[in-house]
């Protein structure tokens, strides 16, 4: 009726966007109004792994804008303090904006100078409060965060969902990962409790490659976060998933 | 001009955002509880899932709220952590502004209060208030969502309650038996009872297993004990 | 006392450079009887003098229980003391809630200090009556801070503050290389000595007069009873008590204390019957 002509053919109309993945249809102004919210540049699994002696953790470089592999090189795993590093899976910019705050909040602590420095255990449940207030006012931070640190000498792995769900456990996994990678994780956490650095990160990388194959959101670079109760933090990247395709002649009746 | 006809600018729109974004989710987790004359034990499993994923197979849903009071809670995880952080603060708030422990009875009811001041908008949990009462006798309070509480010698409640109340309705409230002698429920008995729900519970239902975690509390504190369930 | 005409509001300043509200708010805490903080490696401790207000009222609380792992003791108004009580509770609770840890001490006691600053600074308001001291353990061990009405707080190794109690101080400065070794029952055996010299010689520390709290490693802070205080005083029972102590500190338990002698004068001491406000 009123509404203005379009600029141009097959495009959105002006003010509207091109729909995005996990949006909705918008209805018409005249029926009730619905606005759905939803992740849009997302980032998938991240897979971590405590051992003896701290945690591994590992995500890939790749924001997707539903199926398009969009951005090639986004970083999502970083280190907080000299206690705690920080991974995150889902929407990438909802991340950013954390990680802008929770970097926030290590500068003003800086700036005390008290010699104390956040815990994993605080960050985590600290986080616990903000994504639980965000999806109590109904607008979430599409996100799975993933906490590794070192408390008391100890090894801490916990991770917060959109929800404010929190968990610790020797083993997390988000996204896809949860279903293919956490079984792989477990099955050598139980067969080994105390595992080491190198047999450690050896089952981090065998999941990335495993995962790489069957996840279609997933991509060949990535980063390896590893807090160390002597070696302290290091964030190693971009490395490559070694992959191997011949097996692909033998899959057949797709 | 009619509402129906009137022109849309959608930046310009500024009713409420509506979404369908749900903000709860069933995590699952089933909680027993059974009181005696001077005792009363709670068993919670360990298993917190969401759906066919099993998050972690180690997480107690029992949180100590004194030296005589423990809550049981399954449900919306996000909602019990909540809960039970304000629940903890309120404890100590009660402890500094009176000077003494807050008994069981009042933490009952002032979990009701909690609850019903989020009527609208509830903390989707299933909760087992238990402990012992100011006579030292054993007591059960269990809740629906929204507050409503009463008290109960035994009780299932959580994602496997339905399958396990009738077990103990007959088990220990020797209901539908014929010439059964209704006596107190002795400590020993109603621990194997409650390992045995919850081994038929891990069987039926797949959002209760991994294994359990049991408080028993008397007059001389609490205790811990824990029994393994299966773990698929 | 003298009065001035600089004195009129807190936002005030005098030629001097000072301001006279403050100050006088400084001497309410001298009113209060008198508080005595101590700390070792392991364990913070705090021992009060209570009084009562009359025969019929019983001994008014010094010593207030703020979270698991601090506590403070109040010397001044009791009624602000109250407040400022209430304020920690609350900051102490939240950081709890939403950081599941302890509010470490240094940043509690900066919050607070910024509190009070505020009520030095505004005409339409006055600084808060009461000193505190403070005693907690965290992460980076225990701590005895002292906070003044002038919003000014202190990190001390020990402090006492109240009427008459530069005699306590005195005690403490001549025992202070010692408190850092000590266990918890020396530390509170040379807390009650500190303390019972600010005694005239007629009184005595009795379980009604003497408040005793703690706080350490693995110690939640912790109020004795009357029961549980009895013990102690019964160690430093039967010693001899010192004589009049002397007019000048032999070392500064604070950086910037040292010059002006801290001590109530007489003046004061007597007014503090007829107040019109309840001090302890």
């Amino acid at each position: 009726m009123m509404n203005p002509p379009a600029f141009w053919q097959n495009g959105p109309a002006p003010g509207n966007f091109y729909s995005f993945p996990n949006m909705q249809p918008q209805m018409k102004p005249e029926e009730s109004r619905q606005h759905s919210q939803g992740p849009v540049t997302t980032s998938t699994s991240i897979l971590a792994l405590a051992y003896d002696k701290g945690v591994i953790v590992a995500g890939d470089l790749l924001a997707s804008y539903g199926s398009l592999a969009r951005y090639t090189n986004c970083p999502r795993i970083f280190k907080v303090n000299n206690n705690i590093i920080l991974g995150a899976s889902g929407d990438y910019a909802d991340f950013q904006y954390v990680k802008e705050f929770v970097e926030q909040k290590i500068i003003t602590e800086e700036c005390l100078d008290d010699g104390l420095f956040l815990k994993p255990k605080s960050l985590y449940c600290w986080l616990t409060r903000i994504l639980y207030q965000r999806r109590s006012k109904m607008d979430p931070l599409w996100n799975n965060f993933v906490v590794a640190g070192i408390q008391d000498g100890q090894p801490f792995l916990g991770t917060v969902d959109k929800l404010g769900t929190a968990y610790t456990d020797k083993v997390i996994c988000t996204g896809y990962g949860s279903y293919i990678a956490t079984p792989l994780l477990r099955d050598a956490a139980d067969k080994k409790p105390q595992l080491t650095l190198d047999e450690a990160r050896a089952h981090i990388e065998k999941s990335l490659e495993v995962l790489y194959y069957r996840d279609a959101r997933s991509f060949p670079k990535y980063q390896l976060g590893i807090i160390d109760v002597d070696q302290g933090v290091s964030i190693e990247g971009p490395l490559e998933i070694s992959q191997n395709w011949n097996v692909a002649y033998s899959i057949k009746g797709y | 001009m009619s509402l129906a006809l009137r022109p849309s600018f959608p930046d310009y729109e500024s009713v409420s955002k509506h979404n369908n974004f749900n903000p709860y989710s069933d995590n699952g987790g089933s909680v027993v509880a059974i009181a005696g004359d001077d005792f009363v034990v709670v068993g919670a499993d360990t298993r917190l899932s969401a759906g066919f994923s099993i998050y972690t197979r180690e997480q107690s849903k029992l949180f100590p709220l004194s030296a005589n009071t423990v809550l049981g809670c399954s449900g919306c995880w996000c909602d019990t952590l909540t809960l039970t952080r304000i629940l903890k603060s309120r404890m100590q708030m009660y402890q500094q502004e009176h000077n003494k422990t807050m008994s069981t009875t009042a933490c009952a009811q002032m979990l009701s209060i909690i609850l019903y001041y989020k009527r609208f908008f509830p903390y989707y949990i299933s909760n087992m208030l238990v402990g012992l009462d100011d006579e030292g006798k054993g007591c059960v309070y269990s809740y629906d969502p929204v507050g409503h509480c009463e008290r109960r010698t035994f009780r299932a409640s959580g994602s496997a309650g339905a399958l396990l109340q009738p077990l103990l309705d007959n088990q220990i409230g020797k209901k539908n038996m014929l010439n059964a002698k209704e006596e107190p429920v002795s400590k020993e008995a109603a621990l194997s009872i409650l390992k045995d729900v919850f081994i038929s519970a891990a069987e039926r239902d797949i959002y209760t297993g991994d294994s359990i975690l049991i408080n028993i509390i008397t007059k001389d504190g609490t205790t811990e004990e824990t029994f393994q369930l299966r773990r698929d | 006392m003298f009065r001035n005409q600089y004195d009129s509001d807190v936002t005030v300043w005098s030629p001097q450079g000072r301001l006279h509200q403050v100050e006088y708010a400084m001497e309410a805490v001298n009113l209060g009887s008198a508080t005595v903080g101590l700390k070792s490696d392991s364990h913070a401790v705090l021992i009060a003098l209570k009084r009562a207000s009359s025969e019929l009222s019983a001994y008014q609380k010094k010593i207030i229980n703020i979270d698991d792992h601090i506590g403070i003791t109040i010397s001044g108004l009791t009624a602000d003391a109250r407040i400022l009580s209430r304020f920690m509770r609350s900051e102490c609770l939240n950081y709890k809630y939403s950081h599941d840890s302890y509010l470490p001490l240094n940043r509690l006691i900066s919050i607070l200090g910024n509190k009070m600053q505020v009520c030095t600074q505004r005409y339409d308001r006055r600084p808060y009556g009461v000193g505190l001291l403070v005693a907690g353990f965290d992460d980076r061990g225990s701590h005895i801070y002292q906070t003044c009405p002038s919003a000014n707080y202190y990190d001390c190794r020990a402090m006492s503050i109240g009427a008459r109690s530069q005699s306590a101080r005195t005690y403490l400065e001549k025992h202070l290389d010692k408190l850092a070794g000590c266990n918890l029952e020396e530390l509170i055996k040379h807390g009650l000595r500190a303390l019972r010299d600010t005694l005239p010689a007629e009184v005595e520390l009795s379980t009604k007069n003497v408040s005793i709290g703690y706080v350490g490693k693995e110690q939640e802070f912790k109020i004795l009873d009357e029961e549980e205080t009895a013990p102690f005083l019964r160690l430093i029972e039967g010693e001899e008590r010192r004589g009049a102590p002397p007019e000048r500190s032999l070392g500064p338990l604070r950086e910037d204390q040292g010059e002006e002698d801290r001590d109530p004068q007489a003046a004061v001491g007597l007014e503090a019957a007829d107040h019109t406000m309840d001090t302890d």
